[in-house]
């Protein structure tokens, strides 16, 4: 146990050590481009240009850069944007963070009760009315883009019907820190986190019912109804238990991946002020050490989210336990 | 002596919506105390006739009758047919690798079949659950509740499917091959642990299609081809003198008791007719050594000896 758990962490920090090294191939070490130039941003002045280039070790061999950038980004902490008047990035990020924390966590509960509650209502139903209705429903929603969806919201609920009854509890765009107050994070979450979750509802959706419907051919699912058991049983506790593995890998793949920064579109068109923005604010300045703070954080959450779903996996099916033990 | 019929399908006739028919007559009845072997060859309808009876094929359209304890059970609710369904008669399957469900536990299966059907507590079905796993020959039966389906032997598997197939001491245990997956020693041990739960009154329904298992286990035979049974008797007397020319040519090969089994029946030759293109007449008729003008006609399932039952114009007095 113990042993599993020490090579598995040790994997997971050779993961996150060869995406570091990736990440600063491609942003500091592309041949022709001078990486001080692009930290201190266009238009900066000689000196400044030269404290960076002393400052990273940019005259110094590679290796040595790069062990200069992972100490400023992991040990210190000091890593500066020139771009935004010697900002530090790091505290910046772990700020952002919260902010998508709660975001992600909001569109994550609304993703799965919805898909869980329209995939097994088609694949009970499958072949009706009911099903096709909710399965082009699904396709609509998956197909429709999040920051078109996120205006429209904004839209009707900020402008066009804002005075009605029905939005009258909308607050101004932006985020409200669950310290300050619970219910205006609640209230501020709210729609955000729900058009985020709508292209998640149609896709899991879909997932769940084909893997529902393959479940209920199984023999498995034969003998449980020669015991006797009723439908709702049948379907939801035999069933589902042998459908909910491609979910949970799948599960955990999106909600590492929007944790990392890909819930972008979402916080840009809601003004939230998370990851994702951060990340979309350094691209568009060409902020080089916050887009290398952003990058290596969602690196380390895709990771982590990905060991856990490993240990989920385990833990709901015994086979996957046992093989690996047997490693 | 219809008191003790514990089982009787009449005309049992199963269709798919769009009218093939899949089981086009079958006849047979269990007492109890009784094991009845239904052969036939793959594809001529024995599990299908197995999961009628457990009323789960929702999709077909069944009718003639099906008599258990005297109920009629087509038509029946479905929410009465489950209450049937584990407590008055039980199935086993043919590989109890997948029967099971391989994310939960042996002794939790066991527990809620029993749940299911009684008021237990769940230390209560636990208790029971050991202990039937015990009777059915589980060394460490506590330990071996608490295993999941791919830690166990496939004979294990299959003693555990037993043991849940009797928890709640069903009047009717049909099993549908349930040896096919199984090495010949273990499959021997099987045998004779259906050998007990008949003898301890229950009866029991065999699918095979291995006539040297009948011959060790059953009491009588039923002899279904093409979704029709062609002859019911006593293991006995059918073995001794078979009416029915099928069965004659079924019975001339049969694999020594003590052998390896084989996977399929001895061969015959040509091939059983599909469901949507049954001959009008005797199914057997393209197949038959002693077919004649008047087989083209389908004969009825007759009585031309006591407790014997044949479809054949050859009997036809
Ligand atoms: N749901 C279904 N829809 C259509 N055809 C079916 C269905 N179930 C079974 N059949 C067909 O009915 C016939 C009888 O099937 P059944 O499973 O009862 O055969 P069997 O006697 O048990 O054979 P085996 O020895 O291979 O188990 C087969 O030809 C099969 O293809
Ligand atoms: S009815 Fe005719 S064809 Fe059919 S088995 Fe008897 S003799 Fe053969
Ligand atoms: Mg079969």
């Amino acid at each position: 146990m113990i042993r599993s758990f020490a090579s598995r962490t040790g994997q997971m920090l050779l993961v996150i050590f060869g995406i570091s090294v990736l990440v600063f191939a491609i942003f500091f070490a592309t041949p022709g481009a001078d990486p001080t130039a692009r930290i201190a941003g266009r238009g900066a002045s000689p000196q400044v240009v030269a404290r960076i280039r002393a400052e990273y070790g940019f005259d110094r061999p590679l290796p040595a850069q790069y062990a200069t950038m992972m100490q400023k980004l992991f040990v210190s902490r000091d890593l500066t944007s020139f771009v935004n008047h010697g900002q530090r990035v790091v505290p910046e990020v772990l700020q952002a963070a919260p902010v998508t924390l709660s975001l992600v966590l909001w569109a994550a509960f609304f993703w799965v009760s919805g898909s869980l509650v329209f995939g097994i209502a088609a694949a009970v139903l499958r072949d009706s009315w009911v099903d096709r209705l909710l399965m082009v429903l699904g396709l609509i929603g998956l197909s429709m883009p999040v920051f078109w969806l996120g205006e429209v919201v904004n839209l009707v609920t900020q402008s066009r019907w804002h005075d009605t009854f029905l939005f009258r509890w909308v607050p101004p765009l932006g985020y409200v820190p669950f310290s300050q107050s619970p219910w205006g994070w609640a209230k501020a979450l709210f729609l955000p986190s729900l058009t985020l979750a709508v292209c998640f509802i149609g896709l899991y959706a879909r997932v769940l019912r084909s893997e529902l419907l393959t479940a209920m051919g199984e023999d498995s699912i034969r003998t449980a109804r020669a015991k006797g058991a009723g439908p709702v049983r049948v379907w939801l506790w035999h069933g589902l238990r042998l459908s909910w593995l491609s979910y949970v890998s799948l599960f955990g793949l999106d909600f590492a991946q929007l944790l990392g920064g890909g819930a972008l579109l979402t916080e840009v068109v809601f003004a939230m002020p998370g990851v994702g923005r951060l990340t979309y604010q350094a691209l568009a300045t060409l902020d080089l050490p916050l887009i290398m703070a952003t990058v290596m954080y969602a690196a380390v959450f895709v990771v982590i989210a990905n060991a856990l779903v490993d240990g989920l996996y385990a833990l709901l099916d015994p086979r996957i336990r046992e093989g690996r033990h047997g490693r | 002596m219809d008191a003790e019929v514990l089982l009787k399908l009449h005309h049992l006739h199963l269709e798919l919506p769009n009218g093939t028919a899949l089981l086009e007559d079958v006849s047979l009845s269990v007492r109890r105390g009784d094991a009845l072997g239904v052969v036939g060859e793959s594809g001529s309808g024995k599990s299908l006739t197995a999961m009628s009876v457990m009323g789960l094929l929702p999709g077909l359209k069944a009718s003639g009758a099906i008599r258990f304890e005297g109920c009629e059970l087509l038509g029946m609710k479905d929410r009465e047919w489950r209450r049937l369904r584990g407590a008055g008669m039980a199935m086993i399957f043919q590989d109890p690798m997948t029967a099971f469900l391989p994310v939960r536990s042996i002794g939790a299966q066991i527990d809620e079949q029993i749940r299911l059907h009684e008021r237990l507590s769940r230390r209560e079905a636990r208790a029971r659950t050991v202990a039937l796993l015990g009777r059915m020959g589980v060394p460490d039966p506590e330990a071996a509740a608490k295993r999941y389906p791919h830690q166990l032997s496939g004979g294990l598997r299959q003693r555990a499917m037993i043991a849940m197939a009797l928890s709640c001491g069903p009047a009717l245990l049909i099993a549908d091959e349930p040896t096919t997956a199984l090495d010949v020693t273990v499959q021997a041990q099987i045998l004779t642990l259906l050998c007990e739960i008949r003898d301890s009154g229950a009866g029991v329904m065999l699918i095979t299609h291995d006539m040297g298992v009948v011959a060790q286990t059953c009491t009588h035979v039923a002899v279904v081809y093409s979704g029709l049974v062609v002859e019911q008797g006593p293991v006995a007397a059918v073995m001794a003198r078979p009416l029915h020319p099928y069965t004659q040519a079924l019975l001339e090969a049969i694999p020594p008791l003590d052998g390896p089994r084989p996977d399929a029946l001895p061969t015959i030759p040509g091939r059983p007719p599909a469901p949507d293109a049954r001959p009008e007449g005797c199914v057997f008729a393209p197949r038959c050594r002693f077919v004649r003008p008047d087989c083209a006609v389908r004969p009825a399932l007759r009585e031309p000896e006591e407790g014997r039952r044949v479809a054949c114009v050859l009997y036809d007095a």
